[in-house]
């Protein structure tokens, strides 16, 4: 039980990072109907803004912790989203319109791209930071084994909620929100009732990389080491935490992502760690087989 | 008037160009502007500015130069570049068996000339090891319009399954080929049958996590795979069972050149191994080319162009999709095998998902289901890095953004020829021409 308790705490930990990513997915896809196989290195780039703008404010002198938090946070989001909206005007938007795979290998082109530029600009090794936040509670102790959870799992979980809060009432109640869904649901008649539609999805792709970024700080603390690599691995779980919620919905992403959290952290307990990713990789394959919409999705019409 | 419009003209240039510099500037800052290096196990950062005002001058004059070009050249140029290239294509089009013919012959004839050594027979097999893959995955993606982002799962299959056959039970390589490839098929069959009935971008994405799952199954199962070691001393192949490439043979195998009676060269053996590839590349090509005239290829590509009216005339999609997935992945397993026993060793370091990714970039950039293409752009995207081996570093950096760049510049592939071999009105030009 004690242990199942701990699992649990480190799953939804997890989960929440892989919410954040797999937002960014879902809106995209729900969007424009591509998958933004950058995404992922989004995220990598959001991780190694935050680990720089931790160094920095080290570098001139310490700083007290929820500030330094507060500006790396705005940091990460600030610089990850001006690369998610280049990254969508130069490699997406002249391929609008273009036959359906030609944005997706122009995505996989600008992951090799964006992986080896910061691999050349910050060094292939891995980069270690000290740990910024330590320190937890202990929720329960039975036969030596301790149940804790850190300070930095509450920061996590709590910046997680806030964030998909906002993020829902920014999508439901403002005019911006409105002109997602409506893009969403037919471009053309968007445009037609004077929704800027290229603005909207330059929009939607500053969210879902301002996500992604908070996602990157999260992991840099958590973590404590990052390399130019982790978007890879993380973009494609945070993908299956979108398909297996349902893409386009964004309620599915979040539930989505702490499933996925949830899986990992229970398979990496109970089961052996080397497979893990298999584990990620199985369930996606099963969603798709058997329920191709995912949990929340609607199913969709073809049209002839 | 028209002064008065050139300086405005200038003056949004300007802003254009300040705009993007600024970006630039704003993308190079975090990433670009610090340098962060381990001293003693604390990272530190160092400030390294100039790096982000180089970025931004160089993106200044870029937009300026590109703005320029645009408007007072690229009309005309992009005109004149379109008529030669359609000359040129026209010329190639009328003489293409010719042209074929001529290449096929250069291509036989090349490790007989003074220009074959060691290294460029190496480069050479290289080069063929991926035209072979590009054209079986053309069969996947280009006439069947399935992307695959996995491939490199059945080349690691193929690879796996002779370097495991060879080792552990003597096999020799030519039973072992034909066993890779079915090998290799019945794992495309496998995976195929459950995930074909999904949309395309689906298909994608879980042909992607079946290779990472190949992949972690190879680097985990290390009783059966050797693990992150691999498996070496792969044997060669024989010469079809009558000879060596060794100077004095073993296994009671004659030498090659003693069984020839000729002089004995190192170079025999890549020699073979070069005709040895460029044979089962011809065959997958030569396969492509027939089975586009045979029902279940036209029904391929059928499928690729409209799924429901596939469907409403009784092609069984699924099962159509199929046997294109499991022929590819045949073909991919025939490679890999060749692959093993070329290198003699192999790792899962080989079969990462960058490699899926350059096939695919093969595939597509060559213009999809153009086999022309793919030994073209095969050429460009791995002999170029290879050329260019001393810049490791930014090798993987100009291959990312060449893809981002053709995709931008011509979605269709430098050979952009996607016509489906029949069409129902094939003939409608030839009857206006005749009413005319």
């Amino acid at each position: 039980m004690e242990y199942f308790t701990q699992q649990l705490i480190n799953g939804v930990t997890l989960g929440s990072i892989y919410g954040l990513i797999a937002i960014g997915y879902t809106m995209v896809y729900g969007i424009i109907g591509m998958i933004n196989f950058a995404h992922g290195e989004i995220y990598m780039i959001g991780a190694f803004v935050s680990m720089i703008t931790f160094l920095v404010l080290t570098l001139v002198g310490g700083i007290w912790l929820p500030l330094a938090l507060l500006a790396a946070l705005i940091m990460a989001m600030l610089f990850t989203s001006i690369w998610g909206w280049t990254v969508e005007r130069m490699a997406y938007r002249p391929l609008r319109g273009s036959f359906r795979l030609a944005p997706l290998i122009s995505a996989i082109g600008m992951s090799i791209f964006l992986q080896n530029l910061v691999q050349v600009l910050q060094g292939a090794r891995v980069k270690p930071l000290q740990p910024l936040i330590s320190g937890g509670f202990e929720i329960m102790e039975k036969d030596g084994f301790t149940v804790t959870i850190s300070y930095l799992q509450i920061f996590i979980i709590v910046l997680t909620i806030v964030l998909m809060t906002i993020f829902t009432l920014l999508i439901n109640k403002t005019s911006l929100g409105r002109a997602q869904r409506a893009t969403e649901q037919d471009r053309t008649m968007a445009a037609l009732i004077g929704v800027n539609v290229d603005r909207t999805i330059s929009t939607t792709f500053v969210m879902g990389a301002a996500l992604a970024a908070v996602a990157g700080l999260m992991v840099t603390l958590y973590y404590g080491v990052i390399d130019f690599y982790i978007g890879f691995l993380a973009g494609m779980k945070a993908f299956t935490a979108a398909v297996l919620g349902g893409i386009g919905s964004i309620p599915g992403a979040m539930l989505g992502g702490l499933l996925i959290g949830l899986i990992e952290a229970f398979w990496s307990g109970y089961f052996t760690i080397e497979y893990k990713d298999v584990a990620a990789f199985s369930i996606l394959v099963l969603v798709l087989i058997f329920r191709p919409t995912g949990l929340l999705g609607k199913p969709e019409i073809e049209k002839v | 008037m028209s002064v008065q419009n050139q300086k405005l003209d200038m003056l949004s240039l300007l802003k254009e160009s300040g705009l993007a510099a600024l970006i630039a500037a704003a993308l190079a800052l975090p990433l670009a502007g610090f340098k962060t290096f381990d001293v003693n196990g604390t990272l530190t950062a160092e400030t390294r500015f100039n790096w982000v005002l180089v970025a931004a001058v160089v993106v200044f004059f870029g937009r300026m130069a590109i703005s320029i070009g645009q408007k007072t050249f690229f009309p005309s140029m992009g005109q004149a570049a379109g008529g030669a290239a359609g000359s040129i294509g026209d010329v190639i089009n009328q003489n293409r068996t010719l042209l074929l013919c001529l290449l096929l012959a250069a291509v036989i004839i090349f490790p007989f000339t003074p220009m074959a050594n060691r290294h460029s027979l190496d480069l050479a097999v290289y080069v063929l090891i991926y035209v072979m893959l590009g054209w079986g995955l053309n069969i996947v993606v280009g006439l069947a319009g399935l992307l695959d982002l996995g491939y490199v799962a059945f080349y690691a299959v193929g690879a796996y399954s002779y370097a495991l056959l060879a080792t552990t039970y003597d096999l020799s390589f030519w039973i072992c080929l034909p066993l890779a490839g079915i090998f290799a098929a019945s794992f495309g069959i496998i995976l195929g049958f459950p995930v074909l009935r999904l949309r395309g971008d689906y298909l994608a994405i879980v042909t992607l996590g079946f290779g990472e799952i190949i992949r972690v199954v190879l680097l985990n199962w290390y009783e059966f795979t050797g693990g992150p070691d691999g498996i070496s001393s792969i044997p060669k192949p024989t010469f079809f069972g009558l000879a060596e490439f060794s100077r004095s043979g073993s296994d009671g195998l004659p030498p090659f050149h003693e069984l020839f009676g000729i002089e004995y060269s190192s170079l025999h053996k890549f020699m073979f191994f070069y005709f040895l590839i460029l044979a089962l590349a011809l065959v997958t090509n030569l396969f492509t080319l027939r089975i586009r005239k045979l029902p279940v290829g036209r029904a391929w590509e059928a499928l690729r162009e409209d799924e429901t009216a596939c469907r409403s005339l009784g092609i069984n999609p699924t099962n159509t999709k199929l046997s294109a997935f499991a022929i590819g992945a045949m073909f991919a397993g025939f490679a890999g095998s060749f692959f093993a026993t070329r290198q003699g060793f192999i790792s899962p370091e080989s079969f990462t998902f960058i490699e899926s990714a350059i096939i695919l970039a093969i595939v597509v950039l060559g213009g999809m289901g153009s086999q022309v293409g793919v030994v073209l752009a095969s050429i460009v995207l791995v002999l170029g890095p290879e050329i260019f081996r001393e810049l490791a570093e930014y090798r993987m950096l100009a291959f990312g953004g060449l893809m981002v760049l053709v995709m931008v510049w011509k979605p269709k592939g430098l050979m952009s020829k996607r016509n489906p071999t029949v069409l129902m009105h094939n003939d409608t030009n030839a009857k206006q021409g005749a009413a005319k």
